[in-house]
């Protein structure tokens, strides 16, 4: 089977500094993959690069076997690679059903008509619905979102990239700043995500990383450490290492 | 009904609910059209008001919507005035077919410079559009032998509108044609700022970066949005040079664009009414202002602006509210 | 040739001077302030009353007007700015278009609309060769004196106390202020000498520039391409901007009398397009 996102010898540099340093990970379609690492890892230039925000170096990215390693930013949504923010991109003044309803017309390629309302075509009502009700959303649909608790403003982070109909989703750091309150309502959002959307989560909060993954890869400074199942990661004494704080350097 | 379609529904009827029509507009278009009818003397008054009213909606299409800071909108404006102004004297007297081709010109205009206002911060945009002001007003004094340079282009003839009727000296052909104009221009608008494209200018607004997230192309939308103000404020331009029959080269200037500025924070943004009630509201303080001290009119533009700001337009605009409640709350 | 590179120089000088300020508070506050342009035409006024009127030399009050425009801009940061930093751009650009109305008025009400000039010292009206080229002695001293103060200011922020705390400031408000620096106090004495730096320029330009109630508004696209084509990051880039915009203004005018008016705009266009940011430009906020 074809992989649903693949890098191969990803390089990023910065003058000297090697920020992403020969990175080949393969997402296999429908995977829960997670990215773990200490601050500094190059998560963040590796999150960049695969959108488009940076262009490598060096190396190519394919999405279901189609090199995007110089698509722009749009085409690559528009083939189908959305991510989520670590610190939340929304529209303050929007209610999640507009944010919903804007993002699923642009899906459906209605974005540009200019004379027609939005939502008069029954199936953004209906797309956008679907959204809401996986995230439990459509109890506050109509508010404004700067409103909202944080906790469903981190959910409609990830409803907003759901409605974009990604075939592969980017996560970062879903659970970033949610008080232990609303944490189990992220934990939900995570597990409504539709099992055929390949995910890969960056997330520093190990107890979600190991619930939800069914791979892990993990990155320090700038290079992959080792990729394997929770287990052997969990039992690895390279990472335990890393993360109890001897090769903090990264 | 099932749970889905409930909430189908009510997701449907919450989308068209923001661009319902509403009783007070409504009331709004029915008070235009009968003030044609009940105040005939003030035809010429009403035209301006209803132009400039257009021109405020342009940039609120810019500000309001586009989220972009233009000191320079004034340079469309005047360049619609001439365009319309020179299109009469070389021929293309039919006042419609004038518009049109005010609005063609005008769009290419706004299309060829929106690309300086997609670049840099707030800085640059009001260094842009203020030098394209400039620019535009310098060019226009310059080539005094199209433009008539300080004197102003004079004697504009249009011709008969729909091949009908003659521009009267009252006004009331004129005003009768801004008021049609403009409701049809309005309707475009209100149905463009409620499509699928008009929401994703507002996103650009609220956070590019999420909008460029969710696949829409920023930078494109922005072009459109800039052409399509730009060739709405030539439009206004253009409907002032037919029903006044002359264009200055004061249309350009700074004082206009700020002006304008002023009439859409006292109208407000972002509904498309603003510009219009913003524009009556003006005119209605300028005369007020006028009756009692003719001079130094720009000082009280002025404390307007810092009042503005400082106090806020919400406690400003809803005085008169308060003060009313308050009344009766004592009654 | 060389004389119009010459006056070119003193214009762009005399336009960094009075536009410097401007960088500071944009870099400093995150501010779009307008009504710069008001604190030189200040500075000019103050000088015109003091030489013309009260008969004053020409050396006291420039010092004069440096402190006067100060004292306005302190006054007005204080009263009125300190509640404009957090509003939106929008909002300032209609708070500082707001002043810039009052002020002219407010000059035209006080002292008429008619353009004035300063009476300088007979010494600093001549014209004298160097070298084959024809220098104008008034524009010699606007050299030496924004030259001197062009590197002084340099000196100050590159050096100083004062100059590292504003560095601090403008690179981080919240770290600079959990540093212990009173960050308030760093942006009260930099919109003031800014302020006063603007009005002695316009007292060193009132002549060559023209004064009428009308300056604010006539050189306010001057002292945004200033610092728009600058950037905001430090005192090298304005002042090559201004330069290069002077020279560039003097010498359209001069050798293309039809379209001179036109050269700084499209030299700007042309900057923009290839470096958005500016010459010198870190990312604006």
């Amino acid at each position: 089977m074809r992989a649903a996102l693949e890098t191969r010898h990803l390089v990023r540099r910065f003058g000297g500094l090697v920020a992403t340093n020969d990175v080949s990970i393969t997402l296999a379609p429908g995977a829960r993959h997670a990215l773990i690492g200490p601050n500094g890892a190059g998560k963040t230039t590796l999150i960049n690069l695969l959108t488009g925000v940076l262009t490598p170096s060096s190396g190519t990215i394919s999405l279901h076997g189609v090199d995007i390693s110089a698509a722009s930013r749009s085409r690559r949504v528009a083939l189908g690679l959305v991510r989520t923010f670590q610190i939340n991109q929304l529209f303050p003044g929007f209610t999640p059903l507009q944010t919903v309803g804007l993002a699923v017309s642009r899906r459906l390629g209605l974005d540009r008509h200019m004379f027609r309302r939005i939502g008069s075509d029954r199936r953004v009502v209906e797309g956008s619905v679907d959204v809401l009700e996986r995230f439990d959303l459509m109890s506050v649909m109509n508010r404004p979102t700067a409103s909202l608790p944080y906790g469903k403003q981190r959910l409609l982070e990830i409803a907003v990239a759901i409605a974009c109909g990604p075939r592969v989703l980017l996560l970062d750091e879903p659970a970033a700043g949610v008080p232990e309150g609303e944490r189990g309502e992220i934990m939900d959002g995570l597990a409504a995500l539709p099992a055929d959307v390949t995910v890969l989560l960056i997330e520093h909060d190990m107890d979600l990383v190991f619930r939800f993954a069914d791979r892990i890869s993990v990155l320090v400074a700038g290079g992959l450490l080792l990729e394997g199942s929770p287990a052997e990661v969990a039992e690895d004494p390279r990472v335990r290492a890393v993360y109890l704080g001897d090769a903090g350097h990264g | 009904m099932s749970a889905r379609e409930q909430n189908i529904a009510a997701a449907s009827q919450a989308l068209a609910e923001t661009s319902r029509v509403k009783p007070a507009e409504i009331v709004f278009w029915l008070a235009a059209l009968a003030s044609f009818f009940l105040l005939p003397e003030q035809h010429l008054l009403l035209s301006e008001v209803l132009i400039t009213g257009l021109f405020a909606l342009s940039l609120d299409l810019v500000l309001g919507y586009g989220g972009i800071v233009s000191l320079g909108h004034a340079a469309f404006f005047g360049f619609g005035c001439y365009a319309a102004g020179l299109a009469t004297k070389h021929g293309v007297t039919d006042p419609l077919l004038g518009l049109a081709l005010v609005a063609v010109l005008t769009g290419a205009l706004g299309f060829a410079t929106s690309f300086l206002v997609l670049r840099g911060s707030d800085l640059t945009r009001i260094m842009v559009t203020l030098s394209v002001g400039v620019l535009m007003g310098e060019l226009a004094n310059r080539m005094a032998w199209l433009t008539g340079g300080a004197d102003g282009l004079q004697g504009v003839a249009p011709g008969l509108l729909l091949g009908r009727f003659e521009f009267d000296i009252f006004g009331q052909v004129a005003y009768a044609y801004t008021l049609c104009v403009a409701f049809v221009l309005f309707v475009l608008a209100r149905r463009f700022v409620h499509s699928p494209f008009g929401w994703s200018v507002r996103a650009v607004k609220e956070n590019a970066l999420r909008t460029s997230a969710i696949g829409i192309p920023v930078n494109r939308r922005l072009v459109v949005v800039y052409t399509l103000a730009a060739a709405y404020a030539g439009i206004a331009g253009g409907l002032l040079t037919q029903t006044t029959q002359f264009a200055s080269l004061d249309l350009f200037s700074f004082h206009r664009s700020a002006d304008l500025l002023l009439i859409l924070i006292i109208g407000g943004t972002g509904y498309l009414y603003g510009g219009l009630i913003g524009a009556l509201v003006f005119k209605l303080i300028q005369d007020a202002i006028a009756n009692v001290t003719p001079q130094y009119w720009e000082f009280w533009i002025g404390l307007l602006l810092v009042s503005f700001v400082l106090i806020g337009r919400e406690r400003i605009v809803g005085l008169p509210g308060l003060v009313w409640r308050r009344l009766r709350g004592r009654a | 040739m060389l004389t119009n590179l010459f006056d070119g120089v003193a214009y762009g000088m005399l336009l960094f001077v009075m536009a410097c300020g401007l960088s500071v508070t944009l870099g400093l506050m995150n501010l779009i302030n307008l009504a710069h342009g008001a604190f030189a035409m200040a500075g000019g006024y103050v000088t015109v009353i003091l030489v013309n009127r009260l008969g004053v030399p020409f050396f006291a009050a420039l010092p004069l007007a440096f402190v006067a425009s100060a004292l306005i801009g302190l006054a007005l940061e204080r009263t009125l700015y300190v509640h404009v930093y957090r509003k939106s751009h929008l909002e300032q650009v209609l708070f500082s278009i707001g002043l810039v109305f009052m002020a002219m008025s407010g000059v035209t009400y006080t002292l008429g609309s008619q353009q004035v000039f300063v009476h300088l010292p007979a010494f600093l009206s001549q014209r004298f060769d160097v070298f084959g080229v024809s220098v104008g002695a008034y524009r010699l001293f606007i050299i030496v004196v924004c030259g001197v103060l062009a590197a002084a200011l340099q000196f100050a922020v590159a050096r100083t106390r004062f100059g590292s705390r504003l560095r601090a400031a403008v690179d981080d408000p919240v770290v600079a202020r959990g540093l212990g620096i009173n960050v308030n106090l760093v942006f009260a004495v930099t919109f003031a000498v800014g302020s006063g730096l603007a009005g002695l320029g316009g007292a060193l330009g009132a002549e060559l520039l023209g004064l009428d109630p009308s300056f604010p508004v006539k050189f306010m696209v001057y002292f945004l391409i200033v610092v728009a084509v600058g950037g905001s990051a430090g005192m090298t880039g304005p002042l090559v901007a201004a330069l290069l915009l002077g020279v560039a203004d003097v010498s359209g005018k001069y050798y293309l009398p039809q379209f001179g008016a036109f050269i700084i705009y499209v030299l700007m266009i042309v900057v923009l397009l290839w470096r958005p940011q500016g010459l010198f430009g870190r990312a604006a906020r």
